[in-house]
């Protein structure tokens, strides 16, 4: 290679385009990848008494990298990890579900309102969005609390003898989770129904289909792009999701981000609490890089 | 018929959403300790939330935190969203975008440790930063750079190139045209994107709690703390105040854009009448 190419490689990497270019990259490289490399190598660390070991070891002049599975095969071991997880799918699946069949429905009789209506309709599935979701979740403990609004209801109307006990149950937590993540799985539904070509519904039906074969055959697989958008929007954090399961669960109930909780801050192991955190991005890593790809195929599409 | 299911499933679902909201603002007048009964009309849990320290530190820390991160998310995200709509295909650009999507739908408890650990990390070998408000504002501000990301891509790619073609004909320098003619057209999305970045910050536990550190206990902190342990009224108050404040403010932006977006339909109708016109 001649010096001056050398050169002006050199100066290229000063223009004003990469440097517009780095600084989101370097942000984001910052907080975003850079973590997870971090968590990463802490998780094939040792842990002693007074600090964790890195995988890293800089010792003589000499850098030598030392693995260490073992909370890796612990992982493996103790089933109450593997149950943990195949819970946190179980409530994840569920709330997606639930939420598809809630959220369908009602994107699809918004999509159809009059669209003087639609502006208002959205703002009123945006509004509870808004504001704060932790209150929103805690609000459903005076809900179904035994002497809660809904009990007391049920019994002064006559139509119970006896609260029934729902809070701290996979009950409370499931309405919880499926209240929560419900706007995420409308909007998507939402914005593709809106698009739909109304004359594709009306051929169906000269065609001689009737309104649910319509329905199944035209509407559903030409909404496929936001059914899958708004699974993953909810399935994703469902899975991860602290905060429902501490206050509307059950002091059983099996949620990821708690055991991961409990082994960051009471039993402090960070090399046990950096495994479980990779293996969760393990099992996140394929819906996400579906919603990846799907947001850049979305990108590429209106381009061209 | 058709209609008369769809509507009741609107309604139902409405209901639905709305019935704890309604709760919280009801309970929060109700005189009695135990938040489920009514025993009657009183203002005391909103002069009990006024008076205590923790909830009132708590709420100004959130705020503060909340525009900072808005205001990082907003600018980090402007910068994200240009480079992903205007610059094409580059090298590392699958990179950036996973990146800014990344924040978007994973879990808080990965965002939260990932982030812990490195400080920690830093902190060994550089001796800062302490856990605090700073650090929390990094949680948040990653989590609102892509959000903000996708609210300002969207409006970037609805906006006339042309314009910006005009611009750079008269011969301003891609800079200028940036803050002359490309900032002033996206200037509602940012707005939304504050708003939307300020609200997220305002409202997360999760992130807060692994990157907190003694003096910067948020709001929600404290609220989910005490939640943990049961009901408390004057919670209630505090939520009823803040329902409403963001009621207010969400139903006026709305107005807001409905009004501007039907000024620039006539502006453009005008335009377009005068020039066939001449």
């Amino acid at each position: 290679m001649r010096a001056s190419t050398v050169l002006s490689r050199f100066r290229n990497l000063f223009t004003a385009r990469t440097l517009v270019i780095g600084v989101p990259m370097v942000w984001l490289f910052a907080l975003a990848a850079l973590p997870l490399l971090i968590v990463l190598d802490i998780s094939l660390a040792h842990m002693n008494i007074t600090s964790v070991s890195s995988l890293w070891q800089w010792s003589d002049d000499e850098l030598t990298l030392k693995f260490n599975f073992g909370n890796y095969l612990y992982l493996g071991d103790d089933s109450l990890y593997f149950n943990t997880y195949l819970s946190s799918v179980k409530y994840a699946a569920m709330t997606t579900l639930y939420c598809l069949a809630l959220g369908y429905p009602f994107a699809y009789f918004i999509a159809r309102a009059p669209s003087h209506l639609r502006p208002m309709l959205l703002m009123l599935v945006m509004l509870p969005f808004w504001t704060s979701f932790l209150l929103r979740i805690y609000a459903w403990k005076a809900l179904l609390a035994d002497n809660g609004v809904v009990n007391t209801t049920l019994m002064n109307l006559g139509w119970l003898a006896t609260p029934i006990h729902m809070m701290h149950t996979s009950f409370s937590l499931t309405i919880g989770m499926v209240y929560a993540y419900l706007p995420f799985m409308v909007l998507p539904l939402y914005a593709t129904l809106v698009k739909l070509d109304e004359r594709l519904l009306e051929a169906s039906a000269d065609l001689g289909a009737s309104p649910l074969k319509t329905f199944w055959l035209v509407t559903v697989p030409l909404s496929k792009r936001g059914i899958i958008a708004g699974s993953l929007l909810v399935f994703i954090p469902a899975f991860g999701e602290y905060v429902i399961p501490e206050l509307l669960g059950g002091a059983r109930t099996l949620m990821i981000a708690r055991v991961l909780w409990d082994e960051f801050f009471s039993n402090n192991d960070w090399p046990m609490a950096s495994a479980v955190t990779i293996v969760m991005i393990l099992l996140i890593i394929v819906p996400m890089a579906l919603f990846n790809r799907y947001n850049d195929e979305t990108k590429v599409g209106e381009k061209s | 018929m058709k209609n008369l299911f769809g509507r009741s499933w609107l309604i139902a679902v409405f209901i639905f959403l709305y019935i704890p909201i309604v709760t919280l603002v009801v309970y929060s007048f109700n005189d009695s300790r135990l938040s489920t009964v009514w025993t009657g009309f009183t203002f005391k849990w909103y002069v009990d939330a006024a008076h205590d320290r923790e909830l009132i530190d708590g709420l100004i820390i959130s705020l503060k935190l909340a525009f900072m991160s808005g205001i990082l998310s907003v600018i980090f995200g402007t910068f994200t969203a240009f480079v992903l709509v205007r610059y094409g295909r580059f090298k590392g650009r699958t990179l950036l975008s996973s990146m800014a999507n990344a924040p978007l739908v994973m879990p808080d408890v990965i965002v939260g440790i990932s982030l812990l650990l490195m400080l920690v990390a830093l902190q060994k070998w550089l001796g800062f930063p302490e856990r605090g408000i700073p650090t929390i504002l990094l949680g948040h501000a990653l989590i609102g750079t892509s959000f903000a990301t996708v609210v300002i891509i969207s409006r970037l790619r609805e906006i006339d190139r042309r314009l910006e073609e005009a611009a750079m004909d008269l011969g301003c320098k891609p800079f200028q045209v940036f803050m002359l003619v490309t900032l002033p057209l996206i200037a509602s999305a940012l707005v939304s994107a504050f708003l939307l970045t300020f609200t997220l910050s305002f409202d997360d536990v999760v992130v807060a709690a692994f990157l907190s550190g003694p003096g910067s206990t948020t709001l929600p902190l404290v609220i989910f703390s005490r939640a943990r342990l049961g009901l408390d009224p004057s919670i209630n108050a505090v939520a009823t105040i803040i329902i409403v404040v963001v009621s207010i403010g969400v139903i006026a932006s709305s107005l807001y854009q409905l009004r501007s977006q039907k000024r620039r339909q006539r502006e453009i109708s005008e335009a377009y009448g005068q020039s066939s016109r001449s």
